[in-house]
């Protein structure tokens, strides 16, 4: 699957918020935070068939 | 070739032998932005005079990077053509991750525009071009080189100022005091203003070097390079672009914890440069080691004293908004400031001027503070978001969008101003002007050389523009009429602005109002009102 832009001209302050979200943690507060981020926005999707091609997109190529 | 920084004349001023009568408009600083103010306020028939403390153009290139909106402010100040043929036009951008290519843009695929997104061209020829162009305001623009300007005070009416010059001390007094004199100003230091905002822990390294052979390789029209984590500047970012004259500018991320003055010298910066450009020769031009700042004044205009420019606020440079800001700066305060020097507009109207210039100050500080914080992760979890954008970018068009090696200058749009009149149409009230190529009586032109300077109504619908005092008119692909008319003879205008509207453009370019009727007394109180009358 190929994820096309949705964010548009917000991209900027959703990426400045996101990294603004983990400011001060630490490493291991951040994994948490992901994790209930991951689980957030999957339920925001609602659709299993897109959860799982997105499961499936972002496997390819992980670095050793 | 070296530029040639041939010192402008000094001659000793009036004031050392007598009192000058009050002058209407002292500039403080005769960079780029003092020297477009002067231009600016001397189309308009007020006198100004330029007061500068050193007696040469920019000594480096400093600013290289002049955006569209510049440029047609600048076509508008009458160097624009000349910065378009010294420049070097660019548009396509590479963005590289490691010794990859993740994404390249094309900056304006579209055609019909008199001048390109952006050229390259070094600060000290802009100076230069405006110098050349105040000159022929002699009798307006009153350049004086060393002359600093050593206290001044605001007496609510008129500011008092004290300068000095090889010959000694004189006495100065204007009704306005614009402050130009830059990142480190004076001015503001004098008046014990701070600059709020970010500081960038990371020291930049900055370098121009001149080279024969392109660093660019087979690529034969000019580009933008961006690299996050260089194989050969390991762990850093890295940005090359191309000027006029074989000059190169090449930026370095540096890191935290290096002494600016010891990177700062040939012996340290010859092998990074060769890192980059290979085993080519090349003579290292200036060098600059810099720590970024996002930061601006809580307000512009302090009763009799108006800042402008790097005084007023400053960026980190990528995006290319300091040079930018500063001229669309000038742009905005140029028409008020003349306005209520003439009386047409109550001082009021400089009120608009802070509101406006801050609003657009904020959008450009958030554009280079998130470009730069993403080049420059702070820390871990940071540097993996970053990393897998740059990952994820090769193949997903959504994490091209987030990747930031700069969000380029764009003109702020002002649609919360208290001058506009709110209103929709293809190009609202608020956004600054888009180019369109016509075809007049006199052949072919361009809508940003006709449009700029005054209050103009444009349509391109077949409705006779009403005669209203103060106000030019262009009509687009209508009958002869008693004002200029032109031809939409590529389609331009029409695609951009349509021809259901009436526009009012301000003197900076940017619609005012729109109508879908020439109704007089709607143009009248969305004119008045633009000029800050309140109703």
């Amino acid at each position: 699957m190929i994820l096309q832009d949705k964010l548009g001209e917000e991209a900027d302050t959703f990426y400045k918020a996101l990294i603004s979200a983990h400011e001060g943690l630490t490493e291991a507060q951040s994994h948490t935070l992901n994790a209930r981020l991951v689980l957030m926005m999957a339920n925001q999707i609602g659709d299993l068939g897109m959860l799982t091609d997105i499961f499936e997109t972002a496997l390819q190529d992980l670095p050793d | 070739m070296a530029y040639d920084y041939t010192p402008f004349p000094y001659t000793p001023p009036p004031g050392l032998t007598h009192a000058e009568p009050r002058h209407r408009v002292v500039i403080v600083g005769a960079g780029p932005i003092g020297l477009a103010m002067a231009v600016d306020l001397a189309l308009q028939g007020i006198a100004t005079v330029v007061l500068d403390d050193n007696n040469v153009v920019s000594v480096g290139s400093r600013a290289i990077c002049w955006a569209k909106r510049s440029l047609e402010i600048c076509d508008r100040l009458g160097i624009g053509e000349r910065m378009l043929a010294k420049g070097v036009t660019w548009k396509v951008g590479r963005n590289f991750h490691k010794g990859d290519q993740v994404y390249a843009f094309d900056l304006q695929p579209d055609m019909g525009f008199k001048y390109p997104a952006f050229i390259n061209l070094q600060q000290y020829y802009v100076e230069q071009y405006l110098i050349d162009r105040a000159r022929e305001f002699s009798d307006l623009i009153d350049l004086r080189f060393l002359n600093k300007v050593i206290a001044h005070t605001d007496c609510g009416d008129h500011v008092k100022l004290e300068v000095s010059t090889p010959d000694g001390d004189y006495p100065l007094e204007a009704e306005y005091y614009i402050a130009c004199d830059g990142a480190g100003s004076p001015t503001r230091e004098r008046m014990q203003l701070a600059l709020d905002g970010q500081t960038f822990d990371e020291n930049f390294l900055i370098v121009d070097v001149e080279m024969e052979t392109s660093p660019f390789g087979d690529h034969a029209t000019p580009e933008r390079w961006f690299w996050f984590a260089p194989p050969f500047h390991s762990g850093q970012s890295a940005l090359l672009h191309k000027q006029p004259d074989n000059i190169y500018r090449i930026d370095l991320q540096l890191g935290p914890d290096t002494d600016p003055k010891e990177e700062a010298t040939e012996a340290k910066v010859r092998p990074r440069i060769t890192a980059i450009v290979g085993d080519a020769p090349f003579r290292i031009d200036w060098m600059s080691v810099y720590r970024f700042r996002c930061a601006r004044l809580n307000r512009f205009v302090h009763n009799r004293v108006i800042f402008a420019g790097d005084s007023a606020h400053v960026v980190s440079p990528f995006g290319a908004r300091g040079g930018n800001g500063g001229i669309q700066d000038v742009d905005n305060l140029g028409w008020k400031l003349a306005l209520v020097l003439q009386g047409k507009a109550s001082p009021e109207l400089l009120e608009s001027y802070n509101e406006e210039r801050v609003e657009a100050a904020d959008e450009n500080m958030f554009n280079s503070a998130c470009a730069t914080n993403f080049m420059t992760p702070r820390s871990s979890i940071e540097r993996l978001f970053r990393d897998q954008v740059l990952a994820l970018a090769a193949r997903h068009p959504f994490a091209r969008k987030l990747i930031n090696s700069g969000r380029l200058s764009q003109p702020c749009v002002l649609s919360g101003s208290s001058l506009q009149t709110s209103g929709s149409a293809p190009l609202s009230p608020g956004h600054a002007l888009l180019d369109a190529p016509l075809t007049g009586r006199a052949g072919p032109a361009w809508l940003v050389t006709e449009a700029q300077g005054r209050f103009t109504l444009v349509t391109a619908n077949d409705q006779p523009l009403p005669d209203i005092t103060g106000i030019e008119r262009i009509g687009i692909d209508q009958a002869e009429s008693c004002y200029p008319c032109f031809a939409d003879s590529e389609g331009c205008f029409k695609a951009r602005y349509g021809t259901a509207h009436i526009y009012l453009f301000r003197p900076d370019g940017h619609v005012c109002a729109v109508f879908d009727t020439p109704d007089v007394d709607a143009i009248v109180t969305a004119h008045n009102r633009a000029m800050g009358a309140t109703q």
